[in-house]
């Protein structure tokens, strides 16, 4: 980050393609863009102006799971979720075990953080073969 | 879990791979109307690698939402159980003859041979591995792939190490950035030996910027240190000759050191088959109907050549899939007549040869990066691209109305600057 | 009190032990890493020298030719690879051929049966893709390839069976002179014994001088060697040398027992005894030497890379038989052709131990030979339906590259292996194109139902060689599986 006139310029990366374009939002002290440089492409102003007032990221992890063919159950939020909240919701389901058999779409934790954001299984988890 | 015991002597296709590539092709022979299909994989579920890449990313294109890799998986699966189906797991190929005997073995039913109307090869690939690179230095534990540690941390939940470095910016490589840091193992830096990135923008920013993990362009590891596990790793900047200036070397101390340096077709088969190879994708020169050279066989996803995205595998393999029954039920379309050659700055086409009589998805990886271009398919028609690089592919529909005045038999693609002048388009 | 304990378990070491259990003796063998072969002998380039490489008037000269001649009958009576492909001196000009009617005469007058010379005509028909510039070639037909480290194990679980005792990961820290023999300090225990064989390889100074010895001294010369993809299996068929010169024998192309083409080793002096590095200087050297002899190699096509270093004696030759302390035997300084004289130096070794006062009565029950392992990659189909008919895990395929079923490696773990390196020198799993990149998992699996431990108790090849990490080590709110 930097200052100019009062003016504080941050900078982002455009992900909208692999242009890659090297985004700076101009923002007031009162918190209010003032300008949005280096898109070229409308894609790429909506991407900076949202990525500089509200990140959001869509996020995925494993939870522990007893009984089923892996160690370890994929899950994901159902929506993305701000991106300050990443860390609060990856300590969360790292505590989190589930037994098998789990189903795709399966709640793992509902609601998480008091969101409106469920939790699910990416998959389903069959129980172990016990013969393996 | 899906391990068949009564499998048939013969079958109207085959299917090797329970990846993306080969559940679609199965799904494509079954829609396309052949009655008996198995579908063979080495691992102890269908999936292939999308089981543990557990990011969302996957289906835009293909499902038109964005999905995880398991429930990209699971998609393809349960439309395939939809149909009646034979799936082998478990189970390993051993050999498939050009006259399409197919010799398996698993430990449900020992080792057996099937005789295949049609075969699809849906192997997918291998990582490329330190060895392959030639990396100085000792051979300590802790040095392994992207995708194997991507194996340990999302399925047998394992850990690499505590520190771990990662060599090459492919996607695996920076998917696995993130998802190490998220289980607390510290990621000092990925090194990329290219001037470029080889991995997607957003990958670039949600892996890396948003962990604050460097990422070091032109700069590779000259060196892996520790007699026993990994004890640092000495990186330098490249020259434009991508040799090392070891005078501005330094050294990280890390206990892991993961590569992500690119993936090859799995083509063990396709060389015992005698297939012909084209030595830029190393995989097998196929036809617009993914045959392969050899009569009856056909390929699709990885094993052709390699992918970014997921979505094309499947479309890749759909057709694949169908061309196979139509190969097995004799509504085959006509043959290809045009052949198409990989001009200036594209380093590889898929397919080799097209038909005048349809409409044709090709597929291109160009050499260099190229921010605004041309793509040019011979005399007959050109296009702007906006901006290209090694690691996205370049796809391109070629229909029937580019070739109605082109009488030739091989086009040559080229991709090139745009500050010449460009042709009006025919 | 032991007759004799053998310090280090290379294939030196492994060949003695074998020896001395035909006889009723009491014979110990200590390792300090964790499995025998570990050490120079895994990276050790395998090729078994047809005999008429080596000067006249030298040890090594001599024990090679009488080492060759007993490979066969090993390999057959222990069931590990042998293969006589033959190899192939070349020359470029004429100062070329001098050297090469040298080494032809050698081979003649130590009775090397075939070795003669060929012209172009002969070398184009019989090894084509060598490079056309080549005008000469000495053909030594009695050369051979084995896997070293397939002898290795061979030779020690052989020598296990007809009751030798093996202890690894036990590093001698010193000897002392006991009230009727030697004193030897070993992974912390003490062990009375009548003889030592200091067979340590790069270490056998360090254990000479634990006994106020002062000879030998060794010195390490470096050898890397490269691997190259199955692509190229058949380029050669027999090892190729480049003509020597007085100080090396060069860059050679290597058909290895597998069929795989090795390229290498270098010579580089080091400091340090355990430098396993490989270096970019080495490598580019070696491609371009071995590109010389056979142009199609390429470095594209490595898949590994390996160093190792050769134990160099001060008059570079070996250096074996009884010293001024009593009871202290030398099997020092064996570099190449070490490997192709071991089995009889094992011999020469077992002479001069009875000279000594041995007592060498033959055990009537001495058991010769052991069953071969099975690899599925080279059994017929057939062979491996009826495998499978009988045991389901010879259709389950572990390592994909090189074709090594889960019967293959529970037999490795029931014949020793411990560890990540040892199922992968004993069933080649993890040897091939993806380096493991596949199997590792699986194998670490089986690793750990047989020892009732975890995945993260298991190594790649010994103590501090972790592989993995449980989920806790790094996070202590771990939920029990």
């Amino acid at each position: 980050m930097s200052t100019d006139n009062d003016l504080q310029t941050t900078q982002y990366l455009c992900i909208g393609c692999p242009l890659g374009c090297r985004l700076e939002v101009d923002e007031d002290p009162a918190g209010d863009i003032v300008e949005i440089r280096g898109f070229s492409c409308r894609k790429g102003k909506t991407f900076a102006e949202r990525e500089h007032t509200d990140p959001r990221r869509m996020i995925t992890t494993t939870v522990g799971v007893t009984g089923g063919l892996w160690a370890r159950l994929p899950v994901h939020a159902t929506e993305e979720m701000p991106k300050h909240q990443m860390w609060d919701v990856i300590d969360l389901l790292r505590t989190v075990s589930v037994t098998a058999p789990v189903a795709m779409g399966d709640v793992v934790v509902a609601g998480i953080l008091g969101s409106e954001v469920d939790v699910v299984a990416s998959r389903d988890m069959p129980a172990a073969d016990p013969a393996a | 879990m899906m391990s068949i015991t009564n499998l048939q002597d013969q079958y109207d296709v085959v299917v090797v791979g329970a990846g993306p590539g080969g559940m679609a092709a199965a799904l494509a022979a079954l829609r396309t109307g052949v009655d008996s299909v198995l579908m063979v994989d080495r691992e102890v579920e269908p999936g292939g690698i999308l089981n543990q890449c557990i990011h969302n990313g996957f289906g835009l294109h293909h499902f038109g939402e964005e999905l995880t890799g398991p429930e990209y998986a699971q998609r393809f699966l349960t439309d395939l159980l939809d149909h009646h189906i034979d799936i082998a797991t478990d189970c390993y190929v051993l050999d498939v003859t050009p006259d399409r005997l197919v010799t398996l073995m698993s430990p449900s039913v020992g080792v057996r041979q099937v005789l295949a109307g049609a075969v699809v090869l849906a192997m997918g690939a291998r990582e490329r591995t330190r060895g392959a690179i030639r990396i100085p230095g000792r051979r300590p534990s802790g040095v392994m792939t992207a995708g194997l540690a991507q194996k340990f941390v999302n399925q047998m939940g394992l850990l690499p190490g505590r520190r771990a470095v990662i060599l090459g910016s492919g996607d695996i490589g920076l998917i696995m950035a993130r998802r190490m840091t998220l289980e607390g193992v510290e990621v000092p830096g990925v090194f990329e030996i290219m001037p470029h990135a080889n991995g997607l923008t957003r990958n670039i920013v949600q892996c890396l910027h948003d962990f604050d993990i460097p990422l070091h362009l032109s700069t590779t590891v000259v060196e892996i240190h520790g007699r026993d596990r990994v004890e640092k790793v000495t990186v330098a900047p490249v020259d434009e000759r991508l040799q090392p200036d070891l005078s501005r070397a330094r050294t990280i101390k890390c206990d892991t050191l993961l590569a992500s340096i690119g993936l090859i077709p799995e083509n063990e088969l396709s060389q015992k088959l005698g297939l012909r190879i084209d030595p830029t994708t190393a995989g097998p020169v196929v036809s617009s109907t993914m045959e392969t050279s050899r009569d009856g066989v056909f390929a699709a996803g990885n094993v052709v050549h390699i992918h970014d995205l997921v979505d094309f595998v499947s479309q890749e393999a759909l057709l694949a899939g169908e061309n196979a029954a139509r190969y097995v039920t004799g509504r085959r379309p006509p043959a290809d007549n045009i052949k198409l050659n990989a001009g200036t700055n594209v380093a590889s086409v898929v397919p080799h040869t097209i038909s005048s009589d349809r409409e044709h998805t090709v597929y291109l990886r160009v050499r260099h990066p190229l921010e605004k271009s041309w793509l040019r398919l011979g005399e007959v028609y050109e296009k702007r691209l906006r901006y290209v690089v090694p690691a996205e592919m370049v796809s391109l529909k070629v229909r029937p109305r580019f070739l109605e005045h082109f009488h030739g038999d091989s086009l040559t693609i080229d991709i090139v600057p745009r500050d010449e002048p460009g042709r009006e388009e025919m | 009190m032991k007759d004799v304990t053998i310090i280090g378990g290379g294939v030196i070491g492994c060949a003695i032990a074998r020896e001395l259990t035909r006889y009723r003796l009491d014979v110990l063998l200590v390792e300090s890493e964790v499995e025998v072969g570990f050490g120079t002998s895994k990276s050790n380039s395998g090729i078994i020298h047809g005999g008429h490489h080596t000067e006249p008037g030298t040890l090594k000269g001599e024990l090679a030719w009488a080492g060759n001649q007993r490979w066969v009958r090993l390999a057959q009576e222990l069931g590990f690879g042998f293969r006589r492909n033959g190899d192939l001196t070349v020359a470029f000009d004429e100062s070329d051929v001098e050297v090469l009617e040298r080494i032809a005469l050698q081979g003649r007058e130590r009775d090397i049966p075939g070795v003669e010379i060929w012209g172009p005509e002969r070398i184009r028909l019989e090894e084509p893709n060598l490079n056309q510039d080549i005008i000469a070639a000495v053909d030594g037909p009695t050369a051979g390839v084995v896997n070293p480290y397939e002898a290795c194990f061979a030779l020690i679980e052989c020598a296990v069976a007809n009751g030798l005792e093996l202890r690894v990961n036990a590093p001698v820290t010193a000897i002392e002179q006991g009230a009727d023999g030697l004193l030897v300090h070993a992974g912390g225990d003490e062990i009375p014994t009548r003889f030592v064989i200091n067979a340590a390889g790069v270490h056998a100074e360090k254990v000479a001088r634990m006994v106020g010895l002062l000879e030998p001294s060794i010195r390490g010369r470096k050898g890397e060697e490269y691997l190259l993809d199955k692509r190229l299996a058949g380029i050669v068929q027999r090892t190729i040398f480049p003509c020597p010169t007085p100080n090396s024998k060069g860059i050679l192309v290597i058909p290895t027992f597998d069929g795989t083409i090795m390229v290498g080793p270098t010579a580089q002096a080091v400091e340090d005894l355990d430098d396993v590095t490989t270096t970019a200087v080495g490598a580019a050297s070696t491609f371009d030497l071995a590109r010389r002899l056979v142009p199609g190699i390429s470095e594209r096509d490595c898949i590994a890379e390996f160093a190792g270093v050769r134990a160099v004696a001060a008059d570079n030759d070996f250096v074996i038989g009884p010293t001024s302390v009593a009871g202290f035997f030398n099997a020092a300084g064996i570099q190449s052709p070490g490997l192709t004289a071991a089995p009889a130096i094992a011999e020469l070794l077992v002479t001069m131990l009875g000279d000594a006062g041995l007592d060498l009565s033959p055990r009537p029950e001495f058991r010769r030979t052991m069953p071969r392992p099975v690899h599925a990659a080279s059994i017929s189909i057939g062979e491996l339906t009826e495998l499978a008919e009988r045991d389901r895990d010879f259709a389950r395929v572990v390592c994909r590259c090189e074709l090594v079923t889960e019967a293959e490696i529970h037999d490795a773990i029931r014949r020793g292996a411990r560890t990540l390196d040892g199922l992968k020198f004993r069933t080649r799993a993890g040897m091939g194109r993806c380096q493991g990149g596949f199997c590792t998992p699986r194998c670490m699996q089986l690793l750990a139902a047989d020892a009732d431990g975890g995945m993260s108790d298991i190594t790649k090849r010994g103590d501090g060689s972790w592989l993995v990490l449980d989920r806790g080590d790094l996070r202590g709110e771990e939920v029990p599986a």
